[in-house]
């Protein structure tokens, strides 16, 4: 392993396009599927929001997610790389992809732990009936506040240890590479993850109740559709469910085959996505409306997402329901194999982009990946403050990283480097599904508006008021400070040279794809000499 | 569940779904083309 530091020539690859598309929806398909749309959809008018929200899918989500198979197709390299090859300048939007994905992976994995903890509590029902609220904060989390304590370094092993447990999966999956580890883990987990969801979905159905929970989520609330919020929650939710503009998709279609059907694949993938999102939906508002006949409140008194659902509604309505074990068991194994198949899309922006960069081979570039983000989130998330960093992480990283570097992206791509038209271009020329002047407004023009909208409002809201009451040092460490950081640090490891060794000088697959394709040569990959200018058509 | 919250969900369903099935039926239409590309590389 530490001896061949040198790459084969070839790009590693998904075995086929049914393994790609799997594995796509194995990264779109993650904790806010199940935890976060039931409750965006039934705050967003319910049956109602079905309008914006399909309207977000086809003319936001799916030009994005084109957008990005594009990018990764024709440029065949990490989100850096690919960057790169489109445009020296276009360089750091791949750094900030990538660090964007470092802070994510960190947490991402602490709460695929708790999940894989309380799949083993509700077998045994360990939190104790009436006790589900104070068992996760105080006996589980020991959660100490931030404004007392600082940033703890308390080790709480109950989280450490699965957290560790997680780590060491990832990080074989990753070693076995993109065909046997990424494809292969995606082939086992997302059939098992469907399956187990349908089984859940149909046992809450029979539970006392639930039928008044289907109809709180599908009775349309007509007037919702007026509210100019309800339409940005549904763009900003489809934008952040199908993994777009991180980087995922983009290292994911370098590793698909040089003539693939791009957009056919696209459109699978997206309402493959969101089908989950309509099953969770039913799964989840199912439970929620007997857990309040249970309590002898109404759905909207007991509606809830994230965190607070999973960990607090979903344990009451295991201690009280009939067979409550099974449901919390395929409800938290869902969520674990759900976050396990995104965190290694995460993880796979970070180990291509070192692999292009250095030249490695796949095995030293994960472990000098994985090992010092497993030691971070240990540190960081593994302690009594875990929660409240995390929150704050999530919310100024996908804010201020994921939804500011996709309006920078398509800005720079369609509006300073007109890549758009080239773009395009390369989709038809293998795609079932054909693409014309409407796409290249969709993410030219309507996508930077939404996007800038959404931003905006993020930017208003988050320095109006501290984010969650967190003190001031504490969000300018975790929140604003850590989300500038992104931005300065991709642009300084952008002026980090490119070695001989490296996929950026040394290609022949990319040469011989260029050709193949009679593209334009790139002036930097080796064995092709040119001297005209950048070849990216 | 009242009627329209039923009438919702069946068009959510039909749409949403029905848009896989739809996806799905046209990617099956246009096969992968085989053997015209080298082997990639399998770690190891």
């Amino acid at each position: 392993m530490a001896t061949a530091t040198k790459q084969p020539a070839r790009r590693e690859a998904f075995g086929s396009r049914n393994v790609f598309i799997l594995s796509a929806i194995g990264s779109a398909v993650g904790l806010g599927n199940i935890w976060r749309f039931p409750y965006v959809a039934y705050e967003g008018g319910g049956g109602a929001f079905l309008i914006p929200y399909l309207c977000a899918l086809l003319t936001a989500g799916i030009p994005l997610l084109f957008f990005d198979y594009a990018i990764g197709h024709r440029f065949r390299g990490s989100a850096p790389l690919a960057f790169r090859r489109m445009h020296r300048a276009a360089e750091p939007l791949g750094w900030w992809q990538v660090l964007i994905c470092v802070v994510i992976a960190t947490y991402y994995a602490v709460i695929i732990a708790w999940s894989a903890m309380y799949t083993w509590f509700s077998a045994q029902l360990t939190w104790g009936k009436g006790n589900e609220q104070e068992f996760f904060f105080t006996d589980f989390l020991r959660m100490a506040d931030v404004n007392e304590v600082g940033v703890s370094t308390e080790f709480v092993p109950q989280v450490g240890v699965p957290l560790l447990l997680v780590w060491l999966v990832v990080i074989i999956i990753m070693c076995l590479g993109v065909k046997r580890g990424i494809g292969a883990a995606n082939m086992i987990l997302m059939p098992l993850l469907t399956l187990m969801f349908m089984v859940l979905v149909v046992q809450s159905l029979f539970l006392p109740g639930a039928l008044d929970g289907l109809n709180a989520f599908f009775t349309p609330d007509w007037e919702a559709l007026a509210n100019p919020a309800v339409w940005a929650s549904a763009y900003g939710h489809i934008f952040f469910s199908l993994s777009v503009a991180f980087g995922i998709m983009v290292t994911y279609s370098s590793y698909l085959k040089r003539r693939t059907d791009l957009t056919g694949s696209g459109l699978v993938v997206a309402f493959a996505n969101s089908s989950f999102e309509i099953l969770a939906g039913i799964g989840v508002f199912a439970a929620l409306g007997f857990m309040a006949a249970a309590q002898g409140t109404d759905v909207s008194g007991v509606a809830s997402s994230g965190i607070g659902l999973a960990f607090i509604a979903f344990p009451t309505i295991v201690s009280n329901a009939t067979g409550g074990s099974i449901i919390g068991v395929l409800f938290f194994g869902a969520l674990v194999f759900a976050g396990v198949t995104s965190l290694i899309s995460i993880l796979e922006v970070i180990v291509a982009a070192l692999q292009d960069k250095l030249g490695w081979r796949r095995v030293p570039t994960t472990l000098v990946v994985a090992i010092p983000l497993a030691v971070i989130s240990m540190v960081l998330f593994s302690t009594t403050t875990a929660l409240a960093v995390l929150d704050t992480a999530d919310a100024f990283v996908n804010a201020f990283g994921i939804m500011a570097v996709a309006l920078v992206a398509v800005i720079v791509v369609a509006w300073f480097l007109h890549k758009l038209p080239a773009l395009q271009e390369h989709l038809n020329r293998r795609s079932s599904f054909r693409i014309g002047t409407m796409w290249k407004l969709l993410v030219g023009v309507l996508a930077p508006v939404v996007l800038g909208y959404l931003l905006v409002n993020e930017l208003i809201a988050k320095i109006a008021e501290p984010y969650s009451g967190y003190p001031g040092w504490f969000l300018s460490i975790f929140g604003w400070g850590m989300a500038i950081a992104l931005v300065v640090v991709g642009v300084i490891l952008s002026f980090v040279p490119w070695s001989r060794t490296s996929h950026a000088k040394d290609d022949p697959d990319y040469d011989e794809f260029l050709v193949e394709e009679d593209y334009d040569p790139d002036p930097e990959t080796g064995s092709i000499h040119v001297t005209t200018k950048a070849g990216a058509r | 569940m009242t009627t329209t919250a039923v009438i919702m969900m069946i068009v959510a369903m039909v749409t949403v779904w029905g848009g896989l099935i739809a996806g799905i039926v046209n990617l099956a239409r246009h096969p992968e083309e085989e053997g015209a590309e080298p082997v990639p590389p399998v770690e190891l």
